[in-house]
């Protein structure tokens, strides 16, 4: 009797310790890190910081700075987990538009981190999408819908005013579904009326496959559309043409 | 049997490869034009060498093309057709210049042949005007009808476009009451409207291809509007609709730029992806940056007893890339 249950409760606490691993992280490690890391721009309990008073000190100027972190409370593990799988956080410099880089702290301190800025508030869970799901045509159409006219129709980047719509070559399905469901920096951000999770998903098998188009035509000159392409019709192809007409009068003019 | 057709054979080939004497001339034949060349056993061998590669590429492209599996299947294509023309050119010119017999040729432009009955057609026609009396305005009357005949044939080239009836540039589908749908059809709900995101609606029940029927909807909050006065009615618990259609070139605005942190973040625009014009539609869709030389038209708005978005009116500027003119009137409402 006593040997059953010891199985049992091995049993048991194999499969907690299976269901432990993954993105569970330890929220108290995470505040301490968030302390390290975090607090500076977003503040005590992620309330964010929106109006700071700098040099506030007997015979300084004391001065207003505009903001310098948003609350982090209610934007949960979702958002979390992208700013910090992306290397978009931590941020260099207050007021930059936040890019890809490399990441610093190592997956069990995203995780850590990860859990302890879902901890402050009802917030989105990280999502789990299904590109095999997708329909590639519909993604495509979805894409050129909502996102080709910044990101570009093989989503290579591009230019909006005042922002660098990144490319998407190194984005991961997770992190293409958290981006859509946040709108990073100047990007709208899109509910799932706007784009159902079965679209995303398509979206999201889109944007893989464009990372390695079928090039029918040879030489993709970087996928960029009709300006390189004309280019290289009027600066290689004309000039080899013009090239050999000069040839051949010549050789005419002296026979 | 077999022997027979081997025979057959050989003797078609050596037929095709020898070199046969040439004929002598018989009594009736006539004379050589052209004159006799040397042969050129070295050329002939060039050109019949160049026919043979472009008939192999010319099968290779069939090949590929049959194939239907080889990995660059559409470059293989064109470098096999490719250097099958080159080829079959090459061989032309090799048969024009070193196989075809040249001479040139020189030829006197011919001296005039009857200067008399060419005088004579000069004065003939000098003097069959001389019933005319009043020559000055009969040729008056032929450049005049000359010259309206030309107007006429000009005249198709208004249809390129109004110059004096410009009523269809100022008008749309949208007037007071219509509600917005989706691109299903689907009515759009006010609830539906989410601030930091971007909606396209059409007017229901109208053409959805003419050009001031595509608008953009947006939500901001109610504070942020800092309308002009003859607009400040126009959004709708917050949300704001403008013509999709970009006032510098008419491509669709397809951007809209939303900060997730706006002490810092640019602020909203709704952006235009061919030239970058940038709208503000805070301030009614006014130009921010970029080359549109005025502002987003923008649909006036309001919400019905069971929540849908209806037009209140027209757009308060004329929809569409500008032309001359554009300032003089508004459109009908």
């Amino acid at each position: 009797m006593s040997r059953l249950l010891l199985v049992t409760v091995l049993a048991l606490a194999l499969a907690g310790g299976a269901g432990a691993q993954g993105p569970a992280g330890d929220a108290k490690r995470g505040s301490e890190l968030y302390g390290r890391y975090c607090y500076a721009c977003h503040g005590p309990n992620g309330e964010g910081r929106t109006h700071v008073t700098i040099g506030a000190a007997p015979l300084r100027t004391q001065a207003q700075q505009k903001g310098m972190g948003p609350s982090l409370q209610g934007v949960g593990a979702l958002a979390a987990d992208f700013y910090l799988e992306t290397g978009y956080m931590p941020l260099p410099k207050i007021g930059i538009q936040p890019r890809r880089s490399r990441v610093v702290l190592t997956s069990g301190e995203i995780a850590s981190l990860t859990a302890y800025v879902a901890s402050l508030g009802k917030g989105p869970p990280v999502p789990t999408p299904h590109p095999s799901r997708g329909n590639l045509a519909l993604g495509f159409h979805s894409f050129s819908d909502h996102c080709a006219g910044c990101h570009q129709i093989v989503a290579e980047g591009g230019y909006v005013t005042g922002a660098l719509p990144p490319a998407l070559e190194d984005a991961s399905a997770v992190q293409i579904a958290e981006a859509v469901r946040i709108g990073p920096f100047v990007m709208p951000r899109f509910s799932e009326q706007a784009i159902s999770n079965h679209e995303l998903d398509s979206i999201i098998a889109y944007v893989q496959y464009a990372k390695h188009p079928d090039d029918r035509g040879g030489w993709a000159l970087g996928h960029l559309g009709p300006v390189p392409e004309g280019l290289v019709t009027w600066f290689v192809g004309a000039a080899a043409c013009l090239g050999f007409c000069v040839v051949i009068g010549q050789r005419l003019r002296k026979s | 049997m077999k022997e027979g057709l081997r025979k057959l054979l050989l003797g078609l080939a050596v037929d095709a490869i020898r070199r046969p004497a040439p004929k002598p001339l018989r009594p009736g034949e006539r004379e050589r034009i052209v004159p006799d060349g040397p042969p050129e056993p070295r050329g002939e061998l060039l050109a019949l060498a160049l026919l043979g590669f472009g008939t192999v590429c010319a099968i290779a492209f069939v090949a590929v093309y049959v194939t239907d599996r080889i990995p660059n299947q559409t470059q293989f294509l064109g470098l096999s057709l490719g250097l099958a023309l080159t080829s079959f050119a090459a061989a032309l010119i090799v048969t024009a210049k070193k196989l075809i017999v040249t001479e040139e040729l020189e030829e006197d432009y011919p001296a005039e042949e009857h200067p008399e009955e060419q005088q004579l057609v000069v004065q003939t026609v000098h003097d069959s005007g001389s019933r005319l009396t009043r020559r000055t305005l009969f040729k008056l009357g032929l450049g005049t009808a000359g010259g309206a005949l030309g107007v006429a044939l000009l005249t198709p080239l208004a249809s390129l476009g109004p110059v004096i009836d410009m009523d269809p540039f100022y008008g749309t589908p949208w007037k007071g009451g219509r509600r917005l749908v989706d691109e299903n059809g689907r009515p759009w709900r006010a609830g539906d409207i989410e601030e930091k995101d971007f909606y396209t609606a059409f007017p229901e029940g109208a053409d959805r291809e003419q050009l001031g029927s595509a608008v953009v909807v947006i939500r901001l909050a109610a504070s942020d509007f800092k309308l002009p006065k003859e607009i400040a009615a126009y959004p709708a618990h917050g949300i704001a609709a403008f013509s999709k259609i970009c006032t510098h070139a008419g491509c669709a605005i397809s951007l809209y730029r939303t900060p997730l942190f706006p002490p810092y973040d640019p602020a909203p625009a709704l952006v235009c992806p061919c030239h970058y014009s940038t709208f503000d539609p805070a301030t009614g869709g006014t130009v921010t940056f970029g080359p549109a030389g005025r502002k987003l038209p923008m649909l006036p708005l309001y919400v019905d007893g069971k929540g849908h978005l209806r037009a209140a009116g027209n757009f308060d500027e004329p929809v569409g890339p500008s032309w001359w003119g554009v300032r003089l009137r508004k459109p009908s409402p």
